[in-house]
């Protein structure tokens, strides 16, 4: 199934938590979709979306997403951007609040129903939509955009399940002769065949890298110049080491309110190379508009953004993201369940929170799906106290018991995280929790860089019990947690992209797993019953001790408005608008 | 009438005796009277104290473990227990922040950290690992410097060119790119560093301490050659070797002695230097690895609280700042001892 690449630390560390929108927030929005969909109230409700237009909105990041290829960039800072300049198949509705989670057609007309067994989909494509260099879109460019995928090396295992996929490489890939993506430009229609039934197939094609690019673009990497889209906004220019520059695409027009709305300000920037706190002094000052790096503002300027000051300014949201350390079950004592049960109940996961923030920004969780997710069931065992759905404090009774049971009491335990202030911090705390409970524990510090593939490799199994990592969603499917951190299949030995980082494979739970991926089109409410069982036996088989659930802080300047909060995309940039 | 001989002598046994002085008596004699740099020495010696007391402050006084998180500790404020992790207030209640300094020695004298410790405890076993690595950098670089400028100096020719460029080499890497350089590659690697059977673990203070001193290894040989040079040439050390004095024996008994003072007036400015070069990996995140803690990580912890907490950063600066001072200052004193017509002609 999909393997995520080492690039995936990018998203992971750089995701940035969304907001949920309020109802008032639900409602503009409604309002502005109805709107721009026409009929007769438009009129008022125009004249409202136009005063909200102009302006420049402007973004300060600490550091640049890198290559801004659609094809190989995996990082929400592009992510967001990209959302407004091109669009797929079918995309998340770009509203806030639940609604976000709803895929609709974008430049498909309507979202196919599959035939022959699950494994052959048929989209209708919208006519006249132009690219933001005037070229009409037609079915063909999409076969670009998936050859694409091969030849430009990132993360294709996304698409890997189209016919002809096996035989693609950054060499040479064409789907279209090998029967994988077809497309007829006279009766506008482009024809997806799989190997295999796929029941997150719609949830891929929203990403970024099923977006419509022109046929003409190069096979190769385009580098820092982004191919041609047909969304609101175009890219004028991209330097990661200062800023991109998004400007208003003159040949969009509204197909889909939707799917894609047009954007409010007429121009967005995102600025690189500040520090995180001058990002905030510059917003509180009023010279730029939103911090990205939310989830890094300092200690003392959070006290700051306490004052009710800037209480109409700074938004809270939970991400769909689990914080947690790997329990490296592959050799001792981690490979004996009393003893991974024994540090999940030993684990004081309100000092984690802590660390994150406090419980403002951070929520202790004991399982492996975050809550507000697809197939989320409440499951803490390891909890002190009889209520097992929630975490109220550390059992260490309980903890040394297990670890008396286990017969692995004074081992050497090393654990390893980043040597960032944060990632320190929690490491020093797992080290103390397992020292509480009778190991030697010691702490192993590397960079960020280096940390997340050192842990992936199995070749290094034996350098490292615990290791930290955190895990954000991709789309909202339950299997990308419980199958693509935890299934038996993403388990690869001596590869840097191995995200079975425990490698843990429990068959019972695997069993389910596939049951699930086999009956999800057919039976999705079964299928959702079996995720949360899967979810559960991963708990109590505890190859994680998961520590928390993230939230994600967004400082806004006090001349926005419009703020809304995308469960997939968090905040949506082209819907505010700015005040003079 | 007695002959001139015979006065000469008689004069000379007339005579009070003049006690001939050691040039390193004399040298300690002008140091002692230099109140700034005794007084500088002083302060040095008292840091070296206070820092070695650290455990016996921690367990004693402070009643803590300085190497442990405490984000859900408590402790006494003016009779009133009270959280050393406290929750941001306002609406959001976003972030938290360790407890303020208390003033208290038995309580949180100088406030917490971002962890919940106690930044005092924290700030005196900090200026051991501090001082540890810097005296023990020093001491490392200028050995190895002075050796192998003994022995480039005094082989000359094929051997001081090549020992010479190897030198030129290092000294043609800015110091701090080639500390970080090494830093990250020996620091942020599980295996630490190999060298046969010796093995250094990541998290020892050893690993700094030999980045350190290697650095800095052309700056003391550089000045230590060109003495040597310069002494390899005194009619001395041309008697021994008529005398068929050996090498060994022309190296450590006649050329050693005589640099051996500059070697003495460079160690506290390097232990000076390689301090601050160990407090500026630390503050990088690849000098010190924790559990130990240095001056340089206390102030990396401390920045995301200099609003709020800025004694976290204050205190270890100010320890950084007295001790570099102090050991420029008494280097300053060693010099004009050692060498007073350096004085001489600074003053001139």
């Amino acid at each position: 199934m999909k393997i995520r690449s080492a690039m995936t630390i990018a998203p992971r560390r750089r995701a940035r938590p969304l907001h949920k929108m309020g109802l008032g927030a639900v409602i503009a929005a409604l309002a502005l979709t109805a709107a721009a969909c026409g009929g007769s109230s438009q009129s008022s409700s125009t004249s409202q979306a136009a005063v909200h237009k102009g302006g420049t909105f402007t973004i300060l990041a600490n550091s640049s997403f890198g290559v801004a290829d659609p094809a190989q960039n995996y990082t929400l800072e592009e992510w967001q951007l990209l959302i407004d300049t091109h669009d797929g198949l079918v995309g998340f509705a770009k509203v806030g609040g639940v609604a976000g989670t709803k895929i609709v057609p974008d430049l498909a007309t309507s979202i196919p129903k599959p035939t022959n067994g699950g494994k052959t989909y048929v989209f209708h494509i919208r006519h006249g939509i132009k690219f933001s260099n005037g070229q009409t879109l037609k079915p063909s460019d999409f076969v670009t955009t998936f050859n694409r995928q091969f030849t430009v090396p990132g993360p294709t295992s996304f698409y890997s399940g189209i016919v002809g996929a096996s035989k693609c490489s950054t060499k040479g890939c064409n789907l279209s002769k090998s029967g994988g993506v077809i497309a007829n430009d006279s009766a506008y229609t482009l024809t997806i065949n799989l190997t295999a039934p796929d029941p997150e197939l719609m949830d891929q094609l929203t990403l970024p890298f099923a977006y419509a690019v022109p046929a003409s673009t190069s096979p190769k990497l385009t580098g820092n110049n982004v191919p041609p889209g047909t969304g609101p906004y175009m890219w004028k220019s991209y330097n990661p080491n200062t800023e991109a520059v998004l400007v208003r695409n003159p040949f969009f027009h509204v197909w889909s309110a939707q799917a894609q709305p047009p954007g409010n300000p007429n121009e967005i920037v995102e600025k690189y190379g500040l520090q995180v706190s001058d990002e905030v002094t510059q917003v509180q000052n009023g010279s730029a508009n939103e911090v990205f790096d939310g989830d890094q503002i300092p200690s003392d300027q959070l006290s700051q953004l306490n004052s009710p000051k800037y209480a109409s300014q700074v938004h809270v949201n939970t991400l769909t993201a689990d914080w947690y350390f790997a329990l490296n079950t592959s050799r001792p004592p981690f490979n004996n369940l009393l003893a991974r049960q024994a540090i999940n109940y030993a684990a004081d996961r309100a000092a984690y929170v802590k660390i994150a923030g406090g419980p403002s920004l951070a929520v202790p969780t004991c399982q492996i799906l975050p809550p507000n997710f697809p197939s989320y069931a409440p499951d803490c065992p390891y909890t002190a106290g009889t209520n097992h759905t929630k975490w109220t404090a550390p059992d260490i009774a309980k903890a040394k018991q297990l670890v008396q049971q286990s017969h692995t009491a004074g081992m050497k335990v090393v654990v390893d995280g980043t040597n960032d202030q944060v990632g320190k911090a929690l490491v020093e705390q797992m080290v103390s929790d397992l020292n509480a409970i009778g190991y030697k524990a010691s702490p192993q510090l590397l960079a960020a860089s280096i940390q997340y593939p050192f842990v992936q490799n199995s070749s290094n199994a034996a350098k490292w019990n615990v290791g930290w990592s955190a895990w954000y969603q991709d789309y909202p499917a339950p299997s990308d947690f419980l199958n693509v951190l935890l299934g038996c299949g993403n388990i690869h030995p001596n590869s840097d992209a191995s995200p079975n980082i425990a490698e843990y494979c429990n068959k019972t739970a695997q069993a389910k797993i596939n049951q699930a991926e086999s009956m999800a089109a057919t039976n999705p409410s079964g299928a959702a019953a079996l995720w949360t069982q899967v979810d559960h036996i991963d708990t109590t088989e505890a190859p994680w001790v998961d520590l928390y659930n993230p939230k994600q802080i967004d400082f806004l300047s006090k001349n926005v408005h419009g703020y809304s909060w995308n469960p997939q995309w968090y905040i949506l940039i082209d819907r505010l608008w700015l005040s003079s | 009438m007695a002959t001139l001989l015979e006065q000469v002598q008689v004069d000379t046994e007339l005579r009070p005796a003049i006690a001939g002085r050691n040039p390193w008596a004399l040298a300690a004699r002008r140091l002692w009277r230099n109140r700034i740099a005794m007084a500088s020495l002083g302060l040095f010696l008292l840091i070296v104290v206070v820092s070695v007391a650290a455990p016996l402050f921690a367990r004693d006084v402070a009643h803590v473990n300085p190497f442990l998180p405490n984000l859900n500790g408590h402790t006494v404020v003016g009779g009133k227990v009270v959280p050393v992790m406290q929750q941001g207030g306002g609406v959001l209640k976003l972030g938290e922040t360790p407890i303020g300094p208390t003033w208290d020695l038995s309580h949180y004298f100088l406030g917490a950290d971002s962890v919940g410790r106690d930044v005092a405890a924290l700030l005196l076993y900090g200026g051991r690992s501090s001082l540890l690595i810097g005296v023990g950098s020093a001491v490392l670089c200028c050995l190895a410097a002075t050796v192998v400028a003994l022995i480039a100096g005094f082989f000359g020719g094929v051997v001081d060119a090549l020992l010479s460029r190897l030198m030129d080499v290092i000294w043609a890497f800015p110091v701090y790119l080639l500390a970080i350089s090494l830093s990250t590659e020996l620091l942020t690697h599980s295996s630490g560093f190999q060298i046969g059977p010796v093995h250094v673990d990541a998290s020892s203070l050893w690993l700094p301490t030999i980045i350190i001193a290697f650095i800095y290894v052309p700056y003391v040989y550089r000045p230590v050659r060109g003495q040597v040079l310069s002494v390899v040439k005194k009619e001395f050390v041309e008697a021994a070797t008529a005398q068929g004095a050996g090498n060994l024996r022309l190296i450590f008994s006649e050329i050693l002695p005589n640099v051996a003072s500059t070697v003495i007036v460079l160690l506290p400015l390097i232990i000076a230097t390689t301090i601050l070069t160990e407090s500026a990996l630390s503050f990088l995140g690849i000098g010190v690895q924790p559990p130990n803690v240095s001056w340089g990580s206390i102030i990396q912890d401390g920045t995301d609280l200099v609003y709020t907490r800025p004694w976290v950063t204050i205190a270890p600066g100010l320890m950084i700042l007295l001790t570099v001072l102090s050991l420029n200052v008494l280097g300053d004193g060693v010099r004009d001892a050692l060498d007073p017509r350096a004085k001489l002609r600074v003053e001139g």
